[in-house]
Formats: C-alpha cells, sequence, structure tokens
C-alpha cells in the first residue's frame, strides 16, 4: 500500500519555518511515499508556493481562513481533519507549534500518535528517544487507521529546493470553536540567526552570573555568525528568556558548532545537544558533565577565554 | 463545587541514570526510585495554589496504572490534594486510553480545570492533554508558565518557540504546564501523615467503560549512541586554531 503523508505546515504568515522541510526528508525516507503539505493561513498563497517548492512535495493544500491568523490548535486541529481523508500519516514538526496541534488532531481522529520521530523504518515502524534521549525505542504501530507523528527536526536535513507541487485551494466547511482566543505573543526581535537553525549556536549557563553576563557572548556570536542559547538554570535564573532554552524540554538543536560557555551538562542540557556536529566545553570546573561529550574541552575562566577568542578572531 | 482534575504519573525519578536492560525489551526499573513525574507535581501545585487564592474549592488527583502507583497518590495528598482516584490498570497505558479515562471521569466531576504536565518523563509522548482537549471538545492552553483565572476563563501564558504567548481561554479548559509555572512545595512529615487520612478511590478501567487498547508495540530499546571523548585544549588560542582547522570559524 502507498503511504500517502499530509504534513502540516509550519509559519509565520509571511515563510515557511524550515521544520517543514525536514518533515518533508523525514516523509521521504518512506520509498514511495506521495508527500502533501497543508498550509492554513489567514492568507496562505505565500508560504504554500515555498512548500511547493520543496523537493519531494507532490501537492500543497491550501487552506485560507481569517480564523487561521494565528495558529490555535483548537482552531486548526478540526481543519486538517476535515482534509485527512485520503491520507495514511499525518506529519508534523515536533516543535511547540506541532505538538500542541498533531496531538489534538490524533485525538480527533482518534488515531496513535509517534512523537519526536527520528528515523523511519517502515510505514508502521519508528524509532524515536524516551527517558530524555536515555534510550532509543523502536515502536511498530499495529491499527489499520491513520497514524499521527512529530518529527524531531534536529534528525533530519531540510528538504532542497526545486520542486514544483500544484497548489490547490480547499474550501473547508467546518464550524470553528470560538472558545479559545489569541491575546498577544512576546517576542525579542533580534538579527541573530535563529536558534533553531543557525549553523553556529554558542550558549551560556549560570556561570555567565547576570543578564549583563551574557553580553560578551552576545558579542562573540555576532562576531562568529552564531546564535545564543542558554541552558534551563540560566534561564531560570533570569539571563536569558525562555525562548533561548536549549534542552529537553526547551529547544533540541543540531548546528554544524555548539559552544556550551559556563554550562554543567545536565542529562536534560545534552539531550537537547547530542546531534550537534562538534561540541566545545568552555567551564572553570573540569569535572562537569559537558567535557564527556565535547569534542574540545578547556578548563577555563569563561569571562578570559570568551573575550580573547574575539581578539584572536580579529 | 469549583474543582479542579490533576494527572499524576509515577515515573523513574528525574535523577536516575537511565539504564537499557541488556534484553533491550525495556530500561531498568528493580529498585529504581520511583516519582511524582516533575511536570505533574507543577500541575499540583497550581491548582493548590488556585484553591488557596479562592478559585476553586477542591484538588482531586488522578492517576491509571497498576497498584504500585498508590505512594504516588499519597505523596500528592500530602502536598494538599483533597482527594485521589486511582484507575487500576496492567500494562501500557497509551495517552488515548488515559484521556478517555480522564473524560470519563470529567463527566463525573464536572471540573473548571484539568491541569496535566506537559509530558512525563519517561516516555516523553506529550499528547494526553491536547488528545483529551481534543476528545472533550474543550480549549487546551498547552506549555502554560503563567495562569490567571477569571470568572469563566483563563488567560494563560505559554512557553513557546518564538517567545511568550498568551491565550485566553474559556472553562472548563485543558491546562498543560511547562516548568516555570511555579516551584512546587516540599511535603512536610504531618502533612504525610495527615494524607493516609484522606480518600482514595480505587475504580476499574472497566468500570468506567474504557477499553485497553494497545496500538504501539515496544518492539526494541537500545541506549543510545555514544559521542566519542573529545581532547582538552590548553588555551583560547589553541581552541581557535583548532576550530579553524576543521573549517569551524
Amino acid at each position: 500500500m502507498t503511504a500517502r503523508i499530509l504534513i502540516v505546515a509550519e509559519h509565520d504568515g509571511a515563510k515557511l519555518n524550515p521544520s517543514t522541510a525536514k518533515c518533508v526528508t523525514c516523509a521521504r525516507s518512506l520509498a514511495g511515499a506521495e508527500i502533501t503539505v497543508v498550509v492554513c493561513a489567514a492568507d496562505a498563497a505565500a508560504v504554500a508556493a515555498q512548500a511547493a517548492q520543496l523537493a519531494g512535495v507532490g501537492r500543497v493544500l491550501s487552506i485560507d481562513n481569517p480564523a487561521n491568523a494565528h495558529a490555535l490548535a483548537a482552531v486548526l486541529a478540526p481543519q486538517i481533519v476535515a482534509v485527512a481523508g485520503p491520507y495514511t500519516h499525518l506529519l508534523g514538526p515536533s516543535s511547540t507549534f506541532g505538538k500542541d496541534l498533531m496531538a489534538r488532531i490524533a485525538g480527533l481522529l482518534d488515531a496513535p500518535q509517534v512523537s519526536d520521530i527520528m528515523a523511519i523504518e517502515s510505514a508502521t515502524r519508528f524509532r524515536r528517544p524516551i527517558f530524555a534521549g536515555n534510550a532509543i525505542l523502536t515502536v511498530e504501530c499495529s491499527g489499520a487507521g491513520k497514524l499521527v507523528g512529530t518529527v524531531r527536526a534536529a534528525s533530519f536535513e531540510a528538504a532542497g529546493g526545486g520542486g514544483a507541487a500544484a497548489i490547490e485551494q480547499v474550501a473547508v466547511a467546518v464550524p470553528l470553536p470560538t472558545h479559545t482566543r489569541f491575546i498577544s505573543v512576546s517576542a525579542a526581535k533580534s538579527d541573530r540567526p535563529d536558534l533553531q537553525t543557525a549553523a553556529r549556536v554558542i550558549s551560556g549557563g549560570r556561570a555567565l552570573g547576570s543578564a549583563d553576563g551574557f553580553k560578551i557572548l552576545y558579542s562573540l556570536a555576532d562576531r562568529i555568525g552564531a546564535a545564543v542559547g542558554a541552558s534551563r538554570a540560566a534561564v531560570d535564573a533570569g539571563y536569558a528568556p525562555n525562548e533561548m532554552q536549549v534542552g529537553q524540554t526547551g529547544k533540541i538543536i543540531a548546528p554544524e558548532l555548539y559552544v556550551a560557555v559556563g554550562i554543567s551538562g545536565a542529562i536534560q542540557h545534552l539531550t537537547g545537544i547530542k546531534d550537534a556536529r562538534t561540541i566545545v566545553a568552555i567551564n572553570k570546573d573540569g569535572e562537569a558533565p559537558i567535557f564527556e561529550v565535547a569534542d574540545f574541552g578547556l578548563v577555563a575562566d569563561l569571562f578570559q577565554v570568551i573575550p580573547e577568542i574575539e581578539r584572536l578572531l580579529g | 463545587m469549583k474543582r479542579i482534575l490533576v494527572g499524576i504519573k509515577r515515573v523513574v525519578d528525574y535523577n536516575v541514570r537511565i539504564r537499557v536492560k541488556p534484553d533491550n525489551s525495556g530500561v531498568v526499573t528493580d529498585g529504581v526510585k520511583m516519582s511524582v513525574n516533575p511536570f505533574d507535581e507543577i500541575a499540583l501545585e497550581e491548582a493548590l495554589r488556585i484553591k488557596e487564592r479562592g478559585g476553586a474549592e477542591e484538588v482531586v488527583v488522578v492517576t491509571v496504572g497498576p497498584a504500585d502507583c498508590q505512594p504516588q497518590l499519597r505523596t500528592a495528598l500530602a502536598m494538599g490534594a483533597d482527594r485521589a482516584v486511582h484507575v487500576q490498570a496492567d500494562g501500557l497505558i497509551e495517552p488515548l486510553v488515559a484521556a478517555r479515562v480522564f473524560l470519563k471521569l470529567i463527566e463525573k466531576e464536572q471540573p473548571i480545570l484539568v491541569i496535566l504536565g506537559k509530558q512525563a518523563i519517561d516516555d516523553d509522548n506529550g499528547q494526553t492533554g491536547q488528545v483529551l482537549a481534543a476528545l472533550w471538545n474543550r480549549p487546551q492552553a498547552t506549555y502554560a508558565s503563567k495562569l490567571e483565572l477569571t470568572e469563566g476563563s483563563a488567560r494563560v501564558t505559554r512557553e513557546v518557540d518564538a517567545g511568550l504567548e498568551t491565550l485566553e481561554v474559556d472553562l472548563p479548559a485543558v491546562i498543560t504546564t511547562d516548568l516555570r509555572l511555579n516551584e512546587p512545595r516540599y511535603v512536610k512529615l504531618p502533612d504525610i501523615m495527615k494524607a493516609k487520612k484522606k480518600p482514595l478511590d480505587t475504580l476499574t478501567l472497566s468500570a468506567l467503560g474504557v477499553e485497553l487498547r494497545q496500538q504501539l508495540k515496544l518492539v526494541r530499546f537500545e541506549p543510545p549512541p555514544q559521542r566519542q571523548k573529545g581532547i582538552r585544549v590548553k588555551d583560547a588560542a589553541e581552541l581557535v586554531e583548532a576550530l579553524k582547522k576543521k573549517g569551524l570559524l
């Protein structure tokens, strides 16, 4: 049986999030799968056009509705379910957007969900991390019905461009709830690369001592074009905002270069950086667990080393 | 009565180093410390604070699982829950089954809020709250870091990838907790004694009319691939040199 996979696009109304291209790569690992991307937006045209260019995508469904101006799971889920009929699998990214939405879809469909897919072995068999990545579980779905999944972005490269999928406007006539209302979103505007997709990331821990202490990281990050992250301890202490948190309950990332500064390396933090190509640890405490996973370790005072690295780069 | 339902799951304690069994059939749990899922503790703490502020009159904790889950319910009672419901079930409880149990209890208890952890730290599924909200056809506010109740609605700040999002949801609703919602209180000895006298009802899945469906088979557990241990550099210059050599700077 051919797998027909519906991928729910993540976007900000104008731009497709790279997590969607990673879902496409995940779906393509199932040989012969027919891949459709669905875009729900107030005006989906721009995002749908971007989705149509992803290599491997056969079709794009575009669902326009003013109610879709903000991604509310309770509002989006019934629309996705309304078009889910022909599909065997429904996938979304394992971001806060996808985790919030896909499980609601699974509930409406009365379908099982596989969370955080890191590999597809067959149409019914998947690998996923459990226990904060301390074990890898192979799971087999026995049900005959649809299967919902969230895709662990750090496990997949983004699909390339060059595609030319047909875009289909879909009118969905289902009643949408009004019991959930968007009020606001506060996000610090930053010129730095996006933490989740940056090739280089510098993260700071509690050893930075204050929000001010983070400034030396921002300075070095800007010098090398890196995004800045933080450990949970640093976020809890108020040194950095929550969206900078890297780890099991924050962002799970896979940059080319990860520099952990003043981070001891709690298991929950390591979960978030395991897939980084190269890990650098800078810490005063030579016994810190971060050194167990670091490719390059430097036992030193970060307040001396970070400015010095910046100087050495000229 | 204004009531809040809180889900409690018994999990391997946060601090335990997880080991996969040599036959790949699971992780080692024999002789391992078990605790209340940390996100569920946060859920209970939030419910207790709402009650202490006068926003609710009763906090009911619920767990689904085998008999050995009861110590975690007693812990929840010691923290301050008014009563506990233990829905006995042996075997793996998938999110759809857990959500159906909550749905049945909701019919009976008519809560204004159901507060659950955003995920359990064992299976890391992170589904039950959303599945429940879908089955119940009610709002969901996941990853809550702030919760304010007003008459008939709640204003919830959520930790999302972009930053902090605020939603308004009509009650009743399902809330799932993130780490920064609150810091759970410590249990004091007298409270543990008092908790022994609090009501703990035991029900069965069949009495609730919920089928123990298992659609996902756990085929194989493996330890994660280990990273190779790297090298120590002596100073910033050597580090910069090494990274440049690898084309990373």
